[in-house]
């Protein structure tokens, strides 16, 4: 029983990630009509945003310790952050939460990325055929990722969670479990909680606003909301600089969990495509729903016992089940008719 | 029979693209890309995408699964190299069978759905496929390292005809002709050539007027009473089956079968040849072939030597600076230039270089396009 | 190919060149070796083939191999310091190139596929004319492109590929590896594994799901039991699966007291940080300090596990805080060029390197038996790893295996691996008949 609640909570914080990608990928798909395959590489971004904060903070003050020497015969540099000279204790604790921090960072800068790609790239492709959307922005995204490797490298760049959540929490107590039995990394569970949030608040955003309420008519039918003398593209660019924030944030939260590298977006791909289809195109809570989902089900197909009957189940799991649902419910969980068949 | 059907611009066409095409290691040697590996591999992924083009190009059907053909076809020619003999031709018959059996079954089951739903099904079989013979299936793919030949193995068919290969490993032999280097690059050739005989057949065939009116209107025929299926199914099939031919050509000239052949990414890059090149046009798809084939080849070789070497006639501090700048380009930066390189051919050229190439010759020529040779670009309506 | 409009003089033009094409073959064929043996260098200059990863995750590894090769051929060639040159046993090098031959180099890009990998070592051959490949940074890449390199007939140094089969199963006349394998990294870490967490232990393994994990968690599995420890369970993860949650959450309550990951590059630093943030390391499991063991070590992938690996023991193949005369020298050259520390992958190749060309001017020639026979049984010493020896029965390099941990305090970001002990040589040794396979004659093309 303690091992099934574990792969629960393994799978909603899986589905957090999906889902948040899943999420403004199906809002692009949505409301502008574009196959975004550059949304991976904003997932990525916005890890590298943490990245770049981190480094930012921990750009050092070097004194030479000529004591000391390296084994290539330079002298042994001393090297202490900045914020920490300036700041003293504060300087510390925030390069403790660097990672919290840079989601004050991300937000802007994802929106202003998300709106010059519309602005400069993706508008002109909005009457253009799929494929050509495809190219063009699976193009973008290996341009994006060569700049960022160029910078960064190729290996992963360790971004740990601030102390003071590295430790777990027992939680199981509460549940009526043994202590120890249940226990969770204090991060994962909160890269979870994060997730519904954010969920929630884009949610309640459509919902809940006279621009959002314009948004979702515009999904319904572009053409009439437009005939109304509604600005519907100034919208469109802000829906799609809120999808690059959406994706931007789980990158950003997701780092101590995964530690960032350029590739990381293209591993996000393909399979927040699948989410995104099985939940429906341009459904918002049929993606959030698939990305729970398979969340979840791709924890339980990992378990041993699940394994020992399928051997290499968990290495297909995702695609069964989009194989599955395709057959059964021909527009995924929450699609509606008629969009994107074509 | 098809010689009196044929139009005289298709013949010539055909004539010079065979021309060309035999040419190849004259003409491509200026730029570099005149040895037999590099040959060999233009003249496989062009068959690779002359068979997607049949399915993409032609009903408009975007598959994002076609690797899983590729790659069974490699694993077929290699088992038949193990089992039966080094002889290319059983092995590229049963791959190209396989290709199409394998494709028959995905197609059957993606094609009940369209637009993106049947990219995603086609895509969820072919990352099943690849996960799984790098894992699971590693008795029969050989897993990470590959598909190899061994001096043990069988060859049932070679010692029955008395063919003792000795101490070394086998390499595949058209009866004593070996199909490496040059000899398996005309191999190869005469197969494309075939293919690209055989898709222009298909275009100009009451089938391919079919397969357009899926793509450009398929409620309407639905409506009339034709069922769209069983045509684009056979469009799917054909295509599956150059796939696998395709596989099993790398095969022939490279003896080892991977699993990473079957990866989503090795889908997407036929799919982005196709587009480059010039989805619905004739030629299109070859060229796409032969452009990213010679970029992954030529422009990750460049290093800072040879950059130096290029920008020698500048002044050095100069030369510094133009060997920093396009190094970003090349070597290990060449996916950079991949990737920019897809965005200015989409955005202006989006027929591809095809539509390039139907620019410029109207240009000098400076009367209409000749809309058969060059194919139509985008968006390809029914003709 | 961009114009093809038809007219009669240019289809009959190129009619032409087709037939001068078909009757060239012979002539352009790389298989033409009147020469006596494939790319016999005629000039003032013989080309090695540099193959690494520049794409993909092991980029950052391909560079490090790139500058170490660099810095091998200016050393053959007389430029710089000299680094190995001078600690090396053998004197046959004289920094004036190889059997009078200046050594230019070309270099291509394996994007850790084997397809790619093999495209682009055949185009140096084919093309460039490569006298010999080496690099990689894999086991499946660098047993593709071995069987290449024997079907073409030019001899493959291996790069970084810590699979058995590469002089194992797949052993091939013309391959050559420096590297050790996962056998010897099992026989050298268990008995560290001893003296640390005794003989009572449980251990769980997560395996990459392919054929180095395999063969990585079968070694470990072998020497550990020895030990008298018990195996929980081996579990098969996918590569590449970025959250390995699913699979660390069974360990917490199997009973296990030991987790093995046998991962490398980016599975190991997510799998390593994962099962650090389920708080494995600081975990009491029947009244033991839980462990976690990654048998292979890379020091740039362990950087990006960042604090994760400290305390954690590991087997690598070489580390640049060693203190003989060969690592300091190498370090010191290549630190001066650079600027950081060499890789592990730096110095196997750089090795590699140094080890090819003084075997060809030893032997006199270029021609892959000749250079072979030269390889087959030579006894080196100050490469950095001692006393070492290419055997001649598989051609796999026998030396110390040094096991590592990672250092509760590192000096730099560099320095987070301690050398905890060097295994000699004779603990690590096995008989060639163990794994199998064949060598085969050479192929000199």
């Amino acid at each position: 029983m303690d091992a099934i609640l574990l792969q629960v909570l393994n799978g909603l914080d899986k589905g957090g990630a999906y889902a948040l990608i899943a999420l403004g990928l199906t809002i692009i798909f949505g409301t502008l009509g574009v196959v975004n395959f550059a949304h991976g590489a904003l997932f990525m971004l916005g890890a590298f945003c943490a990245v770049t904060v981190k480094a930012l903070l921990g750009i050092t003050k070097v004194t030479l310790d000529p004591t000391q020497t390296t084994p290539w015969g330079a002298p042994m540099e001393i090297r202490q952050p900045y914020v920490e000279v300036w700041f003293g204790d504060f300087g510390t604790t925030l390069l403790d939460y660097s990672v919290p921090v840079s989601i004050l960072v991300a937000i802007p800068i994802m929106l202003l990325i998300g709106i010059v790609m519309e602005r400069g790239l993706i508008r002109f492709f909005y009457k253009r055929p799929h494929a050509e959307q495809i190219l063009v922005t699976f193009g973008l995204a290996i341009v994006i990722q060569e700049i960022v490797k160029s910078n960064f490298g190729a290996n992963p760049i360790p971004q740990p969670a601030p102390d003071m959540f590295n430790g777990m929490i027992d939680f199981g107590v509460a549940l009526g479990f043994d202590a120890g039995n249940v226990v969770y990394p204090a991060w994962r569970l909160i890269y979870f909680l994060f997730s519904v949030g954010v969920i929630a608040a884009v949610f309640a955003f459509l919902q809940f606003t006279t621009f959002g309420m314009v948004v979702r008519a515009g999904m319904a039918d572009r053409e009439t909301v437009g005939l109304l003398g509604i600005d519907i593209d100034r919208r469109f660019t802000i829906v799609f600089g809120i999808a690059a924030v959406v994706a931007g944030l789980a990158g950003t939260m997701y780092t101590p969990i995964l530690s960032p590298d350029y590739h990381m977006g293209m591993d996000f791909l393909v399979l927040s495509f699948v989410v995104v289809v099985v939940g429906g195109m341009g459904s918002l809570g049929g993606a959030v729903a698939a990305g729970f989902l398979l969340g979840v089900l791709q924890s339980f197909a990992s378990m041993n016992e699940v394994k020992a009957i399928l051997p290499g189940i968990d290495q297909i799991i995702i695609y069964l089940i989009a194989v599955v649902v395709l057959l059964v419910r021909p527009r995924g969980l929450m699609g509606r008719r008629g969009v994107m068949e074509q | 029979m098809f010689a009196n059907t044929i139009s005289k611009k298709d013949l010539a066409l055909l004539a010079v693209f065979t021309a060309a095409v035999l040419a190849g290691p004259i003409i491509l040697k200026p730029i570099g890309a005149g040895y037999p590996d590099l040959l060999q591999k233009f003249a496989i992924y062009g068959i690779f995408a002359l068979g997607f083009n049949i399915l993409f190009g032609l009903t408009g059907y975007l598959s994002f699964g076609h690797a899983a053909f590729l790659g069974v076809g490699s694993y077929t020619a290699v088992w038949t190299f193990k089992l039966l003999s080094m002889n290319p031709i059983p092995a590229i018959i049963l791959a190209t069978i396989a290709g199409g059996l394998f494709s028959a079954l995905i197609g059957f089951i993606s094609l009940r759905r369209s637009g993106i739903y049947f990219s995603i099904l086609t895509l969820a079989f072919a990352q099943m496929s690849y996960n799984l013979a790098y894992s699971v299936l590693t008795p029969i793919t050989n897993g990470e390292t590959g598909l190899q030949l061994t001096q043990s193995d069988p060859r049932a068919l070679d010692v029955a005809f008395g063919r003792d290969y000795g101490a070394v490993l086998p390499v595949s032999d058209l009866f004593g002709m070996e199909m490496q280097g040059y000899p398996g690059f005309y191999f190869c050739a005469v197969m494309l050539i075939v293919c690209f005989f055989i898709s222009m057949r298909i275009y100009r065939s009451p089938f391919g007027m079919m397969l357009r009116a899926v793509k450009s209107n398929q409620n309407r025929l639905n409506f009339t009473g034709v069922h769209t299926r069983p045509y684009a199914l056979t469009a799917f099939i054909i295509s599956g089956m150059y796939a696998g031919l395709a596989g099993g050509l790398l095969a022939v000239t490279d003896p080892l079968a991977g699993a990473e052949r079957m990866q989503w990414t090795a889908s997407g890059e036929v799919v982005l040849m196709t587009i480059l090149g010039g989805a619905g046009t004739l030629l299109g798809p070859v060229i796409g072939a032969g452009a990213i084939k010679y970029f992954e080849n030529i422009f990750s070789a460049f290093n800072d030597g040879i950059l130096m070497k290029i920008f020698s006639f500048l002044p050095e501090v100069l030369q510094h600076l133009a060997v920093s700048i396009s190094s970003l380009f090349v070597g290990e930066g060449w996916h950079l230039t991949l990737g920019a390189l897809f965005m200015v051919i989409v955005i202006f050229l989006p027929g591809g270089l095809m539509e390039g190439v139907t620019r410029l010759s109207n240009l000098f020529r400076k009367q209409p396009p000749d809309d058969r040779a060059g194919g139509t670009p985008h968006p390809a309506p029914a003709e | 190919m961009s114009d093809f409009k038809v007219t009669r003089r240019g289809l009959l033009k190129s009619t032409a060149a087709a037939g001068v094409a078909l009757a060239t073959p012979t002539i352009f064929s790389s298989k033409s070796f009147a020469a006596g043996y494939l790319n016999e260098p005629k000039g003032k200059t013989v080309t090695f083939g540099f193959n690494v990863p520049q794409t993909g995750a092991y980029a950052d590894e391909g560079a490090d191999e790139l500058r170490a090769y660099q810095l091998a051929v200016e050393h053959i060639n007389g430029e710089g310091d000299g680094g190995m040159l001078n600690t090396f046993s053998s004197k046959a090098l004289k920094g004036n190139g190889v059997n009078g031959k200046k050594v230019v180099f070309v270099t291509g890009d394996t994007q850790t596929k084997s397809d790619a990998a093999r495209a682009s070592a055949k185009r140096m051959i084919e093309k460039d004319g490569a006298i010999m490949i080496t690099g990689g940074s894999s086991s499946g890449v660098a047993i593709a492109v071995q069987g290449l390199c024997q079907e073409a007939g030019v001899i493959f140094m291996a790069g970084l590929t810590h699979s058995n089969d590469t002089t194992g199963k797949d052993k091939r006349a013309n391959g050559f590896r420096h590297f050790f394998n996962t056998e010897m990294t099992g026989a050298a870490l268990a008995p560290v594994l001893k003296n640390s967490f005794g003989t009572d232990r449980t251990a769980y393994h997560l395996t990459a799901d392919y054929t180095w994990g395999w063969s990585q968690e079968g070694s470990i599995k072998k020497y550990t039991e020895k030990l008298g420890w018990k195996t929980a369970s081996a579990v098969r993860t996918p590569l590449g699966a970025g959250d390995f949650s699913q699979y660390i959450t069974p360990v917490l309550n199997s009973g296990a007291d030991v987790l093995v990951l046998n991962h490398y590059g980016r599975d190991m630093v997510n799998s390593l940080t994962q099962a650090v943030q389920f708080g494995l390391r600081d975990k009491q499991v029947n009244g033991k300090d839980f462990a976690i063991v990654v048998p292979l070590y890379s020091r740039l992938m362990a950087q990006g596990a960042g604090e994760n690996v400290k305390g954690i023991f590991g087997s690598t193949n070489w580390h640049w805080s060693l203190q003989d005369e060969g690592s300091k020298a190498f370090v010191k050259s290549f630190g001066k060029k650079y600027g950081f520390p060499p890789s592990q992958a730096a110095h196997t190749t750089y090795c590699q390197a140094i080890l090819y060309a003084d075997a060809c001017q030893r032997a006199g020639t270029f021609m892959p038996s000749g250079v072979g026979a030269a390889l087959e049984g030579f006894k080196f010493d100050g490469l950095g790893n001692g006393p070492t020896e290419y055997r001649a029965e598989d051609h796999q390099c026998f030396k110390d295996v040094l096991v590592v941990k990672g250092k509760e305090n590192p000096t730099s970001k560099f320095d987070v691996l301690e050398v905890v002990e060097v295994t000699p040589r004779a603990q690590v040794e096995y008989p060639a008949s163990m794994l199998g396979g064949e060598l085969g004659p050479y192929n000199n093309g």
